[in-house]
């Protein structure tokens, strides 16, 4: 029973971080309708910052240079989060929401790695909070004093908060603008100022919590995506643009933590994933989150209709492809294999095209199938020494299966609700795949899946590749404009106009994002063999957002575009790491600078221009939103 | 008259304090045009949407020739044929008109899982006669997303058509087009209606509209029904004047 309590009570204190961070998101996203992914950088570089404040501070004030240290580093992010708003996300408010999630992904990128230049790649360990170093005897137990500390703040900033959106009228006019920004403007409100003020505050909260953490676990270069899976996963079940939703869901999360650990540590986080996958069943608007809120907040201008190309563009597409058939002739064995690779992911981004830009479901955790076939693969070829086109065949059908797990849960939500959601999801297949060391080996991978005897020369594998990834790109193709691919778009467009003529929109939707994961996985199979070897990092959040920047970079609602896109950056990226370290940056910038410049991707803004430019009256791009 | 194709009876639904439908009753028999009229906020959006399943009732009963379908989601109603119209008029943006009436074709018929066959192709000429229909075929090809608002009503009413509904809930059909349109959108209802059958349940704010193609009128205020009957007995109902006709003899003084 003591040690209930005990663990209860560790359960409180790990809650606290998870709140601060769930909260300040949470705050953001109520004025701004922006899901900031960046967060989890800011809540990284506030533990850096205390750590280095604490080591400034302390050798003048002693203990009080610790205590000063960690609203200090809080300030500074908050600060930091300031001019993020200024620079960047002020630009996108109007734009559509999947900009905006990965402009602020590709700060993800560049917040990293300025990490890594200013505090390098090893793990800082923070002092001993002093004054709050020892243990207490709480029945017969040890308690580390810091533990009561945090079990403390967590209630103290809730309070602070109420006070300050309740007694103060700096607090009313962001309740106000999170009910209705447009009001609030018209009533003479300065937005600018407000919008600025409400994301130092957010991001000053995750600050704070990363400050708070550096006693109990070391600033790491991990720490931004680790916790922001966790923080979705806490905002989701607790309600976007909610205060006490988020505290309530990190008490909630935190505890099961505690808990799960001691019954079955392997498989934790998997009860995270069920208390949120009950409560989006039970309240898609999460325990405290309001129902207008949860809802798509999609913005943008009409798109023209996709049409099947003229026989100009097919014919260019024919010669592409026998060109690329006649690479083996020219080419050597690596620019083999990275063609192979470059093939690969254009039908990894062709499967996310489809759900994205036809479905109209913005997935951040696609590489879950990816990985999912790839290991489905290797799992197959070391455990039951499978032969090479039975594991090929196996990899489309786990992708297939996972999607269709995921998804049933994930077509409950739209907008950024569901990209929350899919990444929540994606982070739960990397950790199962990083943490059950003994079916897939962990950190350290699955080894030797080499192609068969027929298929391992770099042309053969390559001739199989195009051919598979050929056919496979043009299925989805055909799907799209076929009634299914119809039925999809239909939703998408309007699910009231789509219900009322008698569509079963979630299931329409939930067999889109299934077909996807399906392709999806055929892609991570090919993957794998291509590798040799299968990691975690193909289930990983990096890899989720490669895909999303190659839909980006050739347009969502163009269906050349993922390939187009698929080869511009994995060639750029390949040549880029080959180059310099910092890549990560250069990438992340790169996105930043996309996002804000070409609303509609590379090939998207092409074409606008081409139409523009032919005959039709231009479509007004901006300012058709709400 | 025989067995109405619609009857609602005690509708009733509450949004907070709020009593936005309050014992609300009406039948509807087969090519007749009943019109809904009442001042903003007297529910006849919400009594639409009662009637296709878009809100759950909180009381009362819908019957469709007779079956009780209260409660069943929008589609399955759809399926069992009440069409619906917008008040904001929902098409697929990104769609060809024809298209869009192709997908409500291709859901009729349960076509909507085929991967293959192209859906641009399916039923063309049923698609254009639909549109044709209601004289938009002149725009088959155009983008949905570019029409103007009047356009877009007609577009919905062909999709609406081609279920062949045994009832058609339009919700202000003719708001944001101009008088004279008005008049023919309605005196074409009004005509398929009869020619097909369907029982046309519609809300108008232009009287002379309803006046001029409702074969009965129901009034709304307050969630409550406060008078029906024909235009013309309607028309005269003192009560309805007071709310919200108007009396041109009216001896209340002018707000403003």
């Amino acid at each position: 029973m003591d040690f209930v309590a005990v663990q209860f009570l560790t359960g409180l204190a790990s809650a606290c971080a998870l709140f601060l961070v769930a909260c300040g998101l949470s705050i953001i996203f109520g004025v701004t309708r922006i899901v900031n992914f960046a967060h989890g950088s800011f809540f990284m570089v506030g533990a850096y910052g205390a750590y280095s404040l604490s080591g400034a501070l302390m050798p003048l004030l002693g203990g009080l240079g610790f205590w000063l240290a960690l609203p200090l580093a809080a300030l500074g992010v908050g600060l930091l989060g300031a001019l993020v708003e200024v620079a960047v996300l002020r630009r996108l408010y109007r734009s559509h929401e999947l900009f905006q999630l990965l402009a602020t992904f590709g700060l993800v990128l560049v917040i990293k790695d300025a990490a890594l230049i200013t505090w390098g790649p090893q793990d800082l360990l923070g002092p001993r909070a002093p004054g709050a170093a020892g243990a207490v005897t709480v029945l017969g137990e040890q308690i580390p004093e810091y533990d009561l500390v945090l079990i403390a703040l967590g209630p103290l900033v809730l309070a602070g908060l109420w006070l300050l959106f309740h007694r103060t009228r700096w607090g009313v006019l962001v309740r106000a603008a999170t009910q209705d920004r447009e009001m609030v403007g018209a009533l003479g409100v300065d937005q600018k100022k407000l919008f600025t003020g409400v994301v130092f505050l957010g991001s000053a909260l995750a600050g704070l919590g990363g400050a708070v953490q550096i006693p109990r676990e070391a600033a790491n270069l991990n720490m931004d995506l680790n916790i922001i899976a966790e923080v979705f996963a806490v905002t989701v079940v607790g309600g976007m643009g909610s205060i006490a939703g988020p505290f309530l869901a990190a008490l909630l999360v935190a505890q099961l933590n505690a808990f799960g650990i001691l019954i079955l540590p392997e498989i934790s986080i998997v009860l995270l994933f069920l208390v949120m996958a009950v409560v989006l069943v039970l309240r898609p608007q999460g325990l405290l989150g309001r129902k207008e809120l949860a809802g798509s907040a999609t913005h943008g201008a009409p798109e023209s209709p996709l049409r099947p190309e003229g026989w100009t563009l097919g014919l260019i597409g024919l010669a592409v492809l026998l060109a690329l058939a006649a690479l083996p002739l020219v080419a050597g064995g690596y620019q083999l294999s990275v063609a192979s690779e470059i093939l690969i992911f254009a039908l990894f981004a062709a499967s996310l095209q489809f759900i994205m830009g036809v479905g109209g479901m913005i997935s951040f955790g696609h590489a879950a199938y990816l990985g999912l076939g790839a290991y489905a693969v290797a799992l197959s070829v070391t455990h039951w020494h499978a032969p090479m086109t039975g594991a090929l065949a196996l990899a489309p059908v786990a992708g297939a299966l996972g999607a269709l797990v995921f998804g049933w849960f994930c077509v409950r939500l739209s907008g950024v609700y569901l990209a929350m959601l899919t990444l929540a999801f994606a982070q739960i297949a990397w950790a199962v795949a990083f943490q059950w060391v003994g079916l897939t080996g962990g950190d350290n991978g699955l080894l030797g899946i080499w192609p068969a005897a027929w298929a391992s020369a770099p042309a053969a594998f390559y001739w199989l590749t195009l051919g598979l990834v050929a056919a496979a790109v043009l299925l989805l193709r055909r799907i799209v404009f076929a009634p299914f691919g119809y039925g999809l778009r239909a939703s998408r467009d309007s699910t009231l106009r789509a219900e009322a003529v008698g569509i079963h929109t979630r299931r329409q939707r939930w067999y889109g994002f299934t077909l996807a994961g399906a392709f999806a996985g055929l892609a991570g199979g090919l993957y794998a063999f291509a590798k040799g070897s299968v990691f975690p990092e193909v289930l990983s959040i990096p890899m989720s957002l490669d895909a999303l920047v190659m839909v980006l970079l050739g347009g969502v609602q163009t269906l050349a575009g993922p390939l187009v896109g698929a080869a511009v950056f994995d060639g750029l990226q390949t040549w880029l790491m080959s180059e310099t370290d910092y890549w990560r940056a250069i990438v992340g910038a790169g996105v930043v600078a996309l996002c804000v410049a070409f609303p509609r991707g590379l090939v998207g803004n092409l074409r606008a221009l081409q139409e523009s430019r032919r005959d039709t009256p231009a479509v007004s791009e901006e300012g058709a939103s709400g | 008259m025989s067995r109405p194709v619609l009857e609602a009876e005690n509708l009733a639904k509450r949004f907070g304090g709020v009593r936005a439908v309050d014992g609300v009753s009406l039948d509807l028999a087969a090519g007749e045009v009943l019109a809904m009229i009442g001042p903003n906020g007297a529910g006849k959006s919400t009594c639409f949407n009662l009637l296709n399943g878009q809100e759950r009732a909180d009381a009362g009963q819908v019957r469709l020739a007779g079956r009780e379908i209260t409660g069943l989601p929008p589609r399955t109603v759809w399926r069992l044929g009440i069409g619906r119209t917008f008040q904001v008029a929902a098409v697929f943006a990104s769609m060809s008109v024809a298209e869009t009436v192709q997908v409500a074709l291709l859901s009729h018929d349960r076509q909507l899982w085929r991967p293959w066959r192209r859906a641009n192709r399916y039923r063309r000429e049923r698609a254009r006669a639909l549109l044709a229909q209601v004289g938009m075929d002149w725009a088959a090809e155009r983008t949905c997303g570019t029409l103007a608002y009047g356009d877009v009503k007609r577009v919905e009413l062909a999709v609406a058509l081609a279920n062949d509904p045994r009832v058609l809930l339009m919700d202000e059909p003719t708001a944001g087009m101009a008088p004279a349109e008005r008049g023919q959108l309605m005196a074409l209802t009004q005509e398929i209606a009869r020619a097909r059958g369907i029982a046309v349940l519609f809300t108008e704010h232009d009287m002379d509209v309803v006046f001029g193609h409702a074969d009965r009128v129901v009034v709304l205020h307050q969630g409550r029904v406060l008078a029906r009957g024909t235009p013309q007995a309607v028309r005269a109902e003192p009560e309805v004047q007071r709310v919200y006709l108007g009396a041109p003899a009216s001896t209340e003084p002018t707000a403003c």
